[in-house]
């Protein structure tokens, strides 16, 4: 099976400092993929350079069994990926409605825009809020309305960033269970995560990064198992 | 593209299948659905009161004639040249997020192209109204160009607003030592540092001999009439589609970017319609006064867009657009009544704004008018 996105010795340093060493890494279609790693390991580069936010200094990108190590960010959003950043990416000063809208207008108009917009609203828990400015949000329905829009361009391989990010409990289980129902519908889904408990909750597989290298890669039984994951990580956030 | 999503959308939610969206929808809203636009959700005056005023506000200004004479008409429509400038600032600084500091370039080289073509070929058969829609096309190429390296280079935030600013300072240089007489393109003298005159007002062909619109009531209302037109125009375009993307890129330039927009595209858009509107002032200033200097591309006259727009605010275009007409207005009133303190008023009301109403002091009362309106209604209930 073709991989939905593979990249074949990614490097990328800034000076000395390497924040991708030769990294080849593979997920599979249908895929729940969680990248961890301590502080600094690489995880965000590694989604900006997926994103073509960071260009590599070698190494290539594919995406969908097509090489996308030349396109620019809104080409690759075009080919079927997207993004919810770390820190919410929301128009704050725009309406919930709003915000779904400008995702959506290029691709729907009129009664199937504001149907599929409610549906989105009602998926990510928002419908509510539809009238409200986004930047009076919770912190969490913040993250929600981002994840509403980043699924809106019904991606082929979604990148969660640190989703649950100053989430409560009940928000995360909740945004675990959303991740959950979109890979029920065939979405492939990478998320960066710091908290184990979610990571648990989703992963499928696991990539550990480390100074910017594939450490370890597995289940997320071996993950948890293997003692020198635990000896650079997992020691240090449990 | 999958079907059209389910109208009842009752919950649980479906989730959208992870197909991938086509792109490039294409909206056809017709004539009327345009029209509708001019009333969307980027622009603060809406519904019926707004309207009613807007309607009240054009009257008071279609019959302001009868009841002046027309000197002091002409001085007003004087009033009006500037306003395009300001709403083009407002849709590339506003609307779009992006600082110019060099509408006056584009001011300049347009009101120099209108004075050069008319100057050569002369008032006859209309042509002041071709050499306004030539040097306005003269401002929208130069900002096509100098946009494309902008925008296309990624330059941004305050590096945008230098190198526009010193775009109009090198043109306002190069123009002030145009003095000697081999500086002239045809019968044109660029004269220097004492600017270009001798060219004609706008001239409207007419069978019975030319109508020439010297700053009076019938020039007057052929500015109010643009002006208007401009205003309404610039609505729809701040709330069509393309619009949304320009309020978009100025909330979060990542995050319309990663919706799939090509955010160059539109920026570069923006900064040529408003640049081009900053060009037309500058051939509607020169044709008022016959009259066009360096001066008027240099450091002062270059922040003054800048002013006007901010304190009226920037991010709404009837906010602009009056708080540039009430600026200019304390600004005149003031020079004219032999205050020597002009400037000084017009940067203590920048200061005013940037620290008590950093959206603009029309924006601010619209605030608190909503705010009062909101406590009115709770304390009723």
């Amino acid at each position: 099976m073709t991989a939905i996105l593979a990249t074949e010795g990614l490097q990328k340093n800034f000076g000395g400092v390497f924040v991708a060493r030769d990294i080849r890494f593979a997920m599979q279609p249908g895929e729940i993929h969680c990248l961890i790693g301590p502080n600094g390991a690489g995880k965000s580069s590694f989604f900006r350079l997926v994103l073509g936010q960071h260009k590599p200094n070698a190494g290539a990108i594919f995406f969908d069994g097509a090489e996308i190590t030349a396109l620019k960010p809104f080409e690759r959003i075009r080919r079927g990926l997207s993004v919810k950043f770390q820190v919410p990416g929301i128009f704050k000063a725009l309406t919930v409605w709003q915000n779904l809208e400008i995702a959506l207008q290029d691709h729907l108009s009129g009664d199937s825009l504001a149907a599929e917009i409610r549906e989105t609203l009602a998926f990510v828990d928002l419908a509510g809020q539809a009238r409200e400015r986004a930047g009076n949000l919770s912190h969490g329905q913040q993250q929600w309305l981002e994840i509403g829009m980043a699924i809106s361009l019904k991606p082929k391989l979604l990148l969660l960033d640190e989703p649950t990010a100053g989430m409560s409990d009940d928000e995360t289980a909740k945004t675990g269970d959303m991740v959950h129902r979109l890979n029920r519908e065939g979405m492939s889904i990478l998320a960066v995560e710091h908290d184990m408990t979610f990571v648990k909750q989703i992963a499928q597989r696991v990539t550990v990064l480390h100074f910017g290298e594939i450490f370890a890669q597995g289940t997320i039984d071996e993950i948890v198992a293997d003692e020198r994951v635990a000896e650079i990580y997992l020691g240090k956030a449990q | 593209m999958s079907g059209p999503a389910d109208m009842g959308s009752a919950k649980p939610a479906s989730v959208p299948s992870a197909a991938g969206r086509d792109r490039g929808h294409r909206v056809r809203r017709g004539f009327l659905g345009t029209l509708k636009l001019v009333n969307g959700p980027q622009t603060l005056g809406r519904g019926p009161i707004f309207w009613s005023g807007f309607v009240v506000a054009c009257l008071l200004a279609g019959i302001y004639p009868l009841f002046a004479d027309g000197w002091t008409v002409g001085n007003t429509a004087y009033f009006f040249t500037w306003t395009f400038m300001a709403m083009g600032l407002s849709v590339i600084w506003g609307y779009a997020g992006a600082l110019s500091f060099g509408q006056t370039a584009f001011f300049g080289l347009s009101g120099y192209a209108y004075g050069v073509l008319t100057i050569n070929i002369g008032s006859a058969y209309g042509f002041t109204f071709a050499a306004l829609v030539l040097a306005v096309g003269l401002a929208a190429v130069f900002a096509l160009s100098l946009g494309y390296f902008l925008f296309y280079g990624r330059i941004s935030g305050v590096f945008l607003g230098i190198v526009t600013l010193s775009v109009t300072l090198v043109l306002e240089t190069f123009m002030a030592q145009t003095a000697g007489p081999e500086w002239a393109i045809g019968a044109a003298r660029l004269n220097g540092f004492n600017g270009m005159t001798g060219m004609p007002p706008l001239t409207v062909p007419w069978p019975g001999g030319d109508i020439a619109l010297w700053p009076d009531i019938p020039l007057y209302y052929l500015l109010l009439g643009a002006m208007i037109a401009c205003y309404l125009g610039l609505r729809i375009v701040v709330n069509s589609r393309f619009g949304n993307v320009l309020v978009a890129i100025r909330e979060n330039p990542d995050r319309a970017e990663m919706l799939g927009y090509d955010i160059r595209r539109y920026q570069l858009g923006a900064f040529i319609i408003g640049s081009s509107l900053a060009g037309l002032s500058g051939v509607l200033y020169t044709a008022w006064g016959q009259y066009i200097t360096p001066n008027s591309m240099g450091l002062y006259a270059a922040a003054l867009p800048i002013v006007w727009v901010a304190v009226g605010g920037r991010s709404d275009l009837t906010a602009t657009l009056i708080g540039t007409l009430l600026v200019l207005w304390v600004f005149q009133t003031l020079t004219i009544y032999g205050s020597q303190y002009a400037l000084v008023v017009m940067g203590a009301m920048l200061l005013v704004t940037v620290l008590f109403a950093p959206r603009g002091l029309i924006i601010g009362v619209a605030d608190l008018g909503g705010w009062l309106r909101a406590r009115l209604r709770r304390g009723r209930s």
